[in-house]
């Protein structure tokens, strides 16, 4: 059930300027963990933090995410409020969960592994949920789950499409069920919103994996993924573990899934936002009273 | 059946006291009669007692358990005129799914099931009940069937998972599994599923998405398997029997949580030790929540599934900042 419980002091209380880019790392270098080249970091940001040498796409913040996709000043959040609770009272040999919440909101000043809000794409309106892969790995518990409705529903009632962008290790298993039907209730917000007869866009990014890429990533009308990402159902480990093989090197990623027939479009970071607008031309606008 | 499983190690022994007495038939002494009394009635008392109080990890091994009843004897006990139906008409026919109509009490209803397999040929056969895409793709053109009908359509889940492969990737496994989600939400006909076994994660979501959702009293239902919780929260597979704690996957546990619709009693010791028993109960079940469920218009089906997984999610919000000064 739906339940507010007591807040834990750390949580962070939204703050006005979320949309201000990340320390810039200047003349600082970074390396590409693929093809190992040191970019300088005023280049890395000029080029959205892709490898100029080998267009590897390095994660994005869900704050960045926004930055580099709406308008400017466009974005508003919702929602920003709710925070995760520990429901089983889950304790591993590593850690509790509740320990957990509280040291990743402190450290990463983020309540979640989504935001959720709207906004607008060269004047288009629309509502979007962006996840963040550092927040405990991005995976989908009760508060991503609820946002992610939330922020469905949000297009149903303003009548305007929606876009997701995940980025997640899958399920969170220290909510055990609560997490696994968050799958469930995503997808059937997903159903209400296509007898709505509005558009979901699904950008996939850099990893998808597990319940998140079995629920609402795969239900987008069009499906996005950025190029060399990790998207599957099963992880690398597992699938090697259940076939007794060695996945060949590219396994798995945004390519294979669109030589598979399983999604739309391969999309360079620096194309996504006018793809986007794009889509959003497309598939609104339509009048269906003639 | 006998009791090999670890934690039914004293049920064991008495169970071997007995059937010793029994075999001495007529030739039982008066005192060695009133020890097999005695000795019944102990077996009968322990197993409540322990049976009573099973934890998360002895749940699993119950329902993991190599008689247990599985979807194919249920459908045999309650059902008739059962006609599997086969092929997702787009590639292939998967042997983990069992599907297709059959009339329960008279009426005809869509049944949707996994099934692991009994004996070593069987299990390779069902692929030991783990579906790949295309048994989810049956699955979803079965459920478009029975709206189109009007057939309730009743899931018995019991699985590990959906199978983990390269092929399953290559085929879509998670937009087989999304599919049904979103199929699932908006299906036009009332809907109950039933975990009988294990309730492995998405693989038995997939066909979960239903008006009412049911447990037998010693199955689990889980967002991930606990070998996997496990190696990747403690480090060590070996840890399973303390993931399956943290996650609470048992019916019980679950029932207690508010998480599902009903819990259906199983016999003394569990299922395996009485078929006819089980059936009963869970035919008993699903015409109660049938009948229900038929009482509503469709739009009222529709309304109450959203509701159900709406309301589901555990949640807290931020205090207003206070004033400093």
């Amino acid at each position: 059930m739906v339940k507010e419980a007591e807040v834990p002091s750390t949580a962070q209380t939204p703050s006005q300027d979320q949309t201000k880019p990340a320390q810039r790392p200047g003349n600082l270098a970074v390396k590409c963990p693929k093809c190992k080249e040191m970019l300088i970091g005023r280049d890395w940001e000029k080029n959205l933090r892709v490898c100029s040498r080998c267009s590897y796409h390095f994660k994005l913040s869900a704050y960045e995410r926004i930055e580099l996709l709406v308008d400017p000043d466009s974005f508003v959040e919702t929602d920003s409020d709710i925070i995760s609770v520990d429901p089983l009272n889950f304790v591993s040999s590593s850690q509790a969960y509740a320990t957990r919440l509280d040291e990743e909101r402190e450290s990463i000043s983020l309540n979640e592994a989504v935001v959720s809000g709207h906004a607008t794409i060269e004047n288009l309106p629309l509502a979007l949920a962006i996840m963040d892969f550092r927040f405990i790995g991005g995976s989908m518990g009760s508060v991503v789950g609820e946002k992610i409705t939330r922020t469905i529903e949000l297009g149903i009632e303003k009548h305007v499409p929606v876009l997701i962008s995940s980025a997640s290790g899958g399920a969170r298993m220290q909510e055990g069920l609560y997490s696994l039907m968050q799958m469930a209730k995503t997808s059937a917000a997903l159903a209400k919103l296509g007898e709505a007869e509005l558009p979901f866009f699904s950008l996939l990014t850099d990893p998808t994996t597990g319940g998140v890429t079995a629920s609402f990533a795969m239900l987008g009308d069009v499906i996005l993924a950025e190029p060399g990402a990790l998207i599957c159902f099963a992880g690398p480990r597992v699938i090697e573990g259940s076939m007794h093989m060695k996945l060949p090197e590219g396994s798995v990623t945004s390519e294979f899934v669109l030589q598979h027939g399983m999604i739309d479009a391969v999309v360079h970071r620096r194309e996504l936002r006018q793809t986007l607008a794009k889509l959003l031309r497309l598939y609104t606008g339509v009048d269906r009273s003639k | 059946m006998g009791y090999e499983l670890e934690f039914e190690k004293p049920l064991a022994e008495l169970e071997k006291k007995i059937i010793g007495l029994q075999r001495k038939g007529d030739r039982l002494r008066p005192d060695e009669h009133k020890q097999l009394q005695e000795a019944e009635r102990e077996l009968r008392h322990r197993t409540e007692e322990i049976y009573s109080n099973l934890s998360s990890w002895q749940t699993v091994l119950v329902a993991r358990h190599k008689d247990r009843p599985y979807p194919a004897d249920y459908i045999r006990l309650i059902c008739d005129d059962f006609f599997e139906l086969h092929g997702d008409r787009a590639f292939g026919d998967d042997h983990a799914i069992m599907a297709g109509p059959a009339k329960l009490d008279g009426d005809t209803v869509m049944l949707i099931c996994q099934q692991k397999g009994r004996d070593t040929k069987e299990r390779q056969f069902r692929n030991f009940g783990m579906p790949h895409p295309e048994g989810y793709r049956k699955a979803g053109r079965l459920m478009e069937q029975a709206e189109k009908f009007g057939f309730p359509v009743i899931s018995l889940i019991d699985t590990p998972a959906a199978f983990p492969g390269l092929g399953d990737e290559e085929r879509g496994q998670s937009e087989a599994i999304a599919s049904d989600l979103y199929l699932m939400a908006r299906l036009r006909v009332p809907t109950i599923a039933v975990v009988t076994g294990e309730g492995g994660s998405g693989g038995a979501l997939a066909i979960s998405v239903t008006n009412r959702i049911l447990m037998l009293e010693y199955s689990i239902y889980s967002v991930a398997p606990p070998e996997a919780a496990a190696s990747i929260l403690w480090r060590d597979t070996a840890f399973a029997p303390q993931a399956a704690e943290a996650m609470k996957i048992s019916a019980r546990e679950l029932q207690a949580l508010d998480l599902i619709d009903e819990l259906i009693p199983e016999p003394l010791g569990g299922a395996h030790h009485n078929y006819r028993s089980t059936a009963d109960h869970l035919k008993a079940a699903l015409l109660k929540h049938l009948a229900e469920l038929k009482q509503l218009s469709v739009e009222e089906l529709l309304e109450q599934r959203y509701q159900k997984f709406r309301n589901i999610g555990r949640f807290g919000r931020v205090q207003a900042p206070v004033a400093q000064g």
